[in-house]
């Protein structure tokens, strides 16, 4: 006769008594497991809709950018780049610039890895007489915007004006009688009228643009620009200091002109819509983490508060097996079973118990946390990707429940242990 | 091999202390069948538990195979008490959910016997439970039940064997088969102390004593 032995017969003798145990025990792991699959489906669930969310309001924001750049960018251009030793105070007064600077300047922005200024359109821009039409114009010579080494190229603001053909500002047109397809001569050359443009309220309103290689060859300028417009990017780099930098670093001898508006406009916006991305991303992340949080909230007390009544179940089963069980210790005292004998008794049973219930708690658990997930809303996806097997998990569940259920059973094993078998035997 | 000297035993409840046994002196020796025998609350029963090393005296002196077992820890008195002793009660107490022969060995539980099964199968048969060895006790009659109480006792072979009433719950039949088994085992050179009402312990008893309010008075 051994411990197991006597354990295992007393086991099938009161089945309800170690049934009851193990249902205990396996209650608690359940609970513990179920609620771990949920959390960690519902953490799952939580992610993908959160990446979803998240990655929609990105688009949101990635359109919103986009939109924002395309309205700013019919602002037109918002940057001079200027020779360097142009008197600023004089192109204030005079509204054209004095000084050139090579015309090669704007292939070597433009094939620079700059990332701040974009749309680079090299102009020869100076104010001069149209004496075939007796009037003063801003003759603008441009070839059209020199495409980025780096970069696909981006639809120009200003297409090139073909050689042979002028774009005529409005009010200029107006005065003249000047209408797409009229021939004009301008200082002893033929232009085709290509295009009126519409009111500008500006200079543009009396400015004629012609192709660069003419408007160089009627200045007597070959070669030369006496300015590079250009487009600040849509991004953060693009502040005043870092477009200065990063241009002078290419082109030395130049400065940069802000075209106040405009520039101001496209930085509002670009930081307006940094910061509408920002706050809908914020907001989705704190979306989640409320989630989060509540579901953990809830977990921290059901939990312990199922894990403790449980282990209160298995002490009172324990103690109910004691007193069931008195005359047995007392007889198998006489015989000579040490009180050590009797405690290990009741304690080896209800690490059985333990074992039994984390083993059949933790299958539990996981199948009815399982089936919970999939029978929540839209729970297929959830269930999916919910984790099926811990081996680390149920290893801990393994160790521990028996040793809180033998914990639970160590007031009745010593109580066992301590009876007085004489008391007992006299009590005949 | 058992002897007592001068033993003392009350007990104290609310207000009031019973005198359980008073000088109690009693020698049984090998080959012995002693029947004490007396009205109930005489102090038997506690006569018994002391002299099995299961209650602590007051005062006097136990010595079984001249050991006091009240000089012993109490885990090296319990290997005391399944290497020198062995108990039946009125009430048989065994173990509900072990079959007989299982029953038989329970002792191996507290002392591991090197031939325990085959002597534990020998005692079944020898007390007529051969046919019974698998059965759990609630399907065995009251002698079978003593019989099965009888032949755990002398599994180990002890020296002194201690009786509470064996024959309290039997029919006259049964009661006679265990009070032979009990001299049987005295014939054959162990010790026997028993505790009873039943005046055919008489026939039995090599020596009987007689008891009254804690103290023995023949």
């Amino acid at each position: 006769m051994t411990v197991w032995r006597l354990i295992s017969k007393e086991i099938a003798y009161r089945k309800v008594n170690f049934a009851l145990a193990v249902l205990a025990v396996a209650v608690a792991v359940a609970c513990l497991v179920g609620e771990l699959v949920l959390l960690a489906a519902h953490e799952t669930r939580a992610e993908q809709l959160g990446e979803n969310a998240e990655a929609a309001a990105r688009q949101r924001v990635l359109r919103l950018e986009d939109d924002y750049r395309a309205i700013t960018v019919k602002l037109g251009y918002n940057l001079l780049i200027l020779p360097g030793d142009q008197d600023l105070a004089e192109f204030h007064l005079l509204g054209h610039t004095t000084k050139t600077m090579p015309e090669e300047y704007a292939q070597r922005l433009g094939g620079a890895n700059a990332i701040t200024v974009q749309h680079l359109l090299p102009t020869l821009q100076q104010k001069v007489e149209w004496p075939e039409k007796k009037t003063s114009i801003l003759l603008m010579g441009t070839r059209g915007e020199t495409p980025p080494a780096h970069r696909d190229p981006r639809k120009p603001i200003r297409d090139a004006v073909p050689a042979g053909e002028t774009i005529v500002g409005r009010v200029l047109a107006d005065q003249l009688h000047l209408a797409p397809g009229d021939q004009t001569t301008l200082r002893g050359k033929t232009f085709k009228v290509r295009e009126v443009r519409p009111p500008a309220g500006n200079e543009d309103d009396v400015t004629v643009w012609i192709n660069l290689a003419e408007a160089q060859q009627i200045l007597g300028q070959p070669g030369r620009i006496s300015a590079i417009l250009a487009l600040s990017c849509f991004c953060a780099e693009a502040t005043p200091e870092g477009i200065r930098r990063e241009v002078t670093r290419v082109l030395p001898d130049t400065q940069i002109v802000e075209l106040a508006p405009q520039a101001a406009a496209r930085r509002a916006t670009r930081a307006r819509a940094a910061e509408h991305g920002a706050e809908t991303i914020a907001a989705e992340e704190a979306v989640r983490a409320a989630g989060r949080a509540e579901r953990q909230a809830f977990a921290e007390w059901v939990v312990p508060l199922v894990i403790v009544a449980c282990i209160v179940w298995v002490g009172v089963l324990a103690l109910v097996n004691v007193r069931e069980r008195r005359d047995e210790i007392a007889i198998l005292r006489a015989l000579g079973c040490s009180a050590r004998q009797i405690f290990s008794v009741f304690l080896a049973k209800s690490l059985m118990a333990g074992f039994a219930g984390a083993a059949a708690g933790y299958a539990a658990g996981l199948v009815l946390g399982q089936a919970w997930v999939r029978w929540e809303p839209g729970g297929a996806e959830a269930a999916a990707s919910a984790p099926v097997f811990d081996a680390s998990l149920l290893a801990a569940v393994l160790l521990l429940a028996p040793l809180l259920s033998a914990a639970a059973a160590l007031a009745p094993a010593l109580a066992a242990a301590q009876q007085d078998p004489a008391v007992i035997l006299r009590e005949e | 091999m058992l002897r007592i000297t001068e033993l003392a035993k009350a007990y104290h409840g609310t207000g009031k202390t019973v005198r359980a046994l008073d000088a109690v002196t009693l020698q049984v020796m090998p080959g012995e069948l002693v029947a004490v025998q007396g009205p109930s609350g005489c102090g038997k029963t506690t006569l018994l538990l002391i002299a099995g090393g299961l209650l602590r005296p007051d005062s006097g002196q136990v010595l079984l195979a001249n050991q006091d077992p009240y000089a012993l820890a109490p885990d090296a008195r319990a290997r005391f008490r399944a290497a020198h002793l062995g108990f039946v009660f009125q009430q048989f107490h065994l173990v509900p959910y072990l079959s007989v022969l299982d029953n038989i060995l329970a002792p191996t539980l507290a002392r591991p016997l090197a031939d325990a099964r085959q002597r534990a199968a020998d005692l079944a048969r020898h007390f007529g439970l051969a046919e019974r060895q698998d059965h759990v006790p609630a399907e065995l009659s009251t002698g079978e039940r003593q019989r099965t109480a009888l032949a755990r006792a002398l599994l180990h072979k002890p020296g002194l064997l201690l009786a509470d009433e064996p024959t309290g719950n039997l029919d006259e039949a049964s009661g006679k088969a265990v009070l032979g088994h009990l001299a049987e085992f005295a014939a054959a050179g162990g010790s026997v102390l028993v505790v009873t009402h039943d005046p055919r312990a008489d026939e039995y008893a090599t020596r009987t004593v007689r008891m009254e309010a804690g103290r023995i008075t023949s």
